[in-house]
């Protein structure tokens, strides 16, 4: 059977490509940090010698759009061409091409119908930063084959926090029962407090530092039960509109286990919305 | 109300150039031109297959042919998708790093929550 070598969590700032390639005067005050904690964090999921990444993000309005909207959804492709016209816009992000892993993501569509989860797919999917920026921050060699898992945390109704935390709980049944000898990495990418196109966007901090202290608490603790006890739908739209975002780092917690203490949390106070980094690994092996 | 024809509207506009910029400029005959030809489009569809229903209402028209975004924001268009277009059309008329971004946000800061309702 496979093995899961490593989940790692993480915002998805689509500005770092650009923060970190900058020179000269273009270089913004905060990108030699920035970029020192990414390459930290790089070297978490480096040490765990994956072959195979299993990429979950969110599509942000891109190819999934209103006319036909999943819950989740599976990419079943033996390719994936990235990043959108108005994502090189607005953020500089440049194409990417992925290698996909289509055995794996059989897998998790046959085993997630299985285990209760009407899972979309999708043969055809160009994927978006969510899933991009974190190959850019952990892998930018991009020489892995990749999986991307969708969840919707972007058009209403969406799903309970508590159908995110038993996906990934289904996520690492299921990649634990892959009948392949290869090395798994689960990566997910979510929001902390975050707004956007509303009157609380692009402050010097995230909208509500105050619940992102208590959420990286939430997940660096693997405290599901008290984040769940916390977030609802309702609640999420307070630390700012787009905050449902953090459902896709409940995921990820439920991949990791509940009661599971990070390995490795690290957070960068940017302005707009914080940056946060974790990762477990689910054999101890590998911890720093 | 039709939160879900602004929405589309703001959707296939920001992933074209070509039509971002027509938005930019002639704001008010895009929109007229968008409503007779692009609103029923099925996207995915050839052009022989459309829906005969989608319009806009009065409210909904004039917001958009007049680039008043936080009218669109109390409206329910998707905040997310308001947003990147009119960066993509405004952006570049501010000297200040995240200076059209501000200016957004002091549009909308008569707000507060809860937020207008943007399901569809």
């Amino acid at each position: 059977m496979a093995e899961l070598v490593a989940v790692i969590a993480s915002t998805h700032h689509p500005f770092y490509h650009r923060a970190s390639t900058a020179t000269g005067p273009d270089r913004p005050p905060f990108a030699d940090e920035w970029v020192r904690k990414v390459e930290a964090f790089r070297e978490t999921l480096t040490r765990a010698e994956p072959d195979v990444l299993v990429m979950v993000g969110s599509d942000h309005f891109h190819q999934l759009w209103l006319d036909n909207m999943p819950q989740f959804l599976v990419g079943k492709a033996p390719h994936y061409d990235a990043n959108w016209y108005n994502e090189e816009r607005e953020f500089g992000l440049p194409r990417m091409l992925f290698t996909g892993e289509e055995d794996l993501s059989a897998h998790l569509l046959r085993g997630g119908l299985d285990l209760g989860f009407d899972l979309a797919f999708s043969n055809e999917l160009r994927i978006d930063h969510s899933i991009t920026c974190p190959i850019i921050t952990l892998r930018p060699q991009n020489d892995l084959p990749i999986v991307p898992v969708y969840t919707n945390i972007f058009a209403p109704p969406l799903p309970r926090p508590k159908r995110f935390v038993q996906l990934g709980q289904a996520i690492r049944e299921l990649v634990e029962s892959w009948p392949d000898e290869r090395r798994v990495a689960v990566i997910g990418t979510g929001h902390l407090s975050l707004e956007l196109g509303g009157p609380r966007q692009f402050g010097p901090h995230g909208p509500d530092p105050a619940f992102d202290r208590k959420a990286v608490e939430w997940i660096a603790a693997g405290d599901l039960e008290g984040c769940l006890s916390e977030v609802t739908l309702d609640s999420l739209w307070n630390p700012g509109n787009a905050t449902h975002g953090f459902m896709d780092f409940m995921l990820m917690m439920g991949v990791a286990g509940e009661g599971r203490k990070a390995d490795y949390t690290d957070t960068y106070d940017l302005f707009h919305t914080m940056e946060a980094y974790f990762t477990w690994y689910p054999d101890g092996g590998g911890a720093a | 109300m039709s939160k879900y024809l602004l929405d589309k509207f703001l959707f296939t506009v920001d992933r074209d150039p070509e039509l971002v910029e027509r938005y930019r400029e002639q704001p008010r005959a895009t929109v007229e031109w968008w409503e007779a030809e692009y609103a029923g489009r099925l996207l995915g569809c050839h052009g022989g297959e459309r829906s005969t229903w989608p319009r806009f209402d009065v409210v909904e028209r004039e917001a958009l042919a007049t680039h008043d975004y936080p009218r669109l924001f109390e409206l329910g268009a998707h905040p997310f998708l308001t947003l990147t277009l009119f960066i993509a059309m405004f952006e570049r008329d501010y000297d200040e790093p995240l200076g059209f971004q501000h200016e957004y946000a002091r549009r909308l800061a008569h707000h507060s929550l809860p937020y207008p309702d943007i399901s569809t």
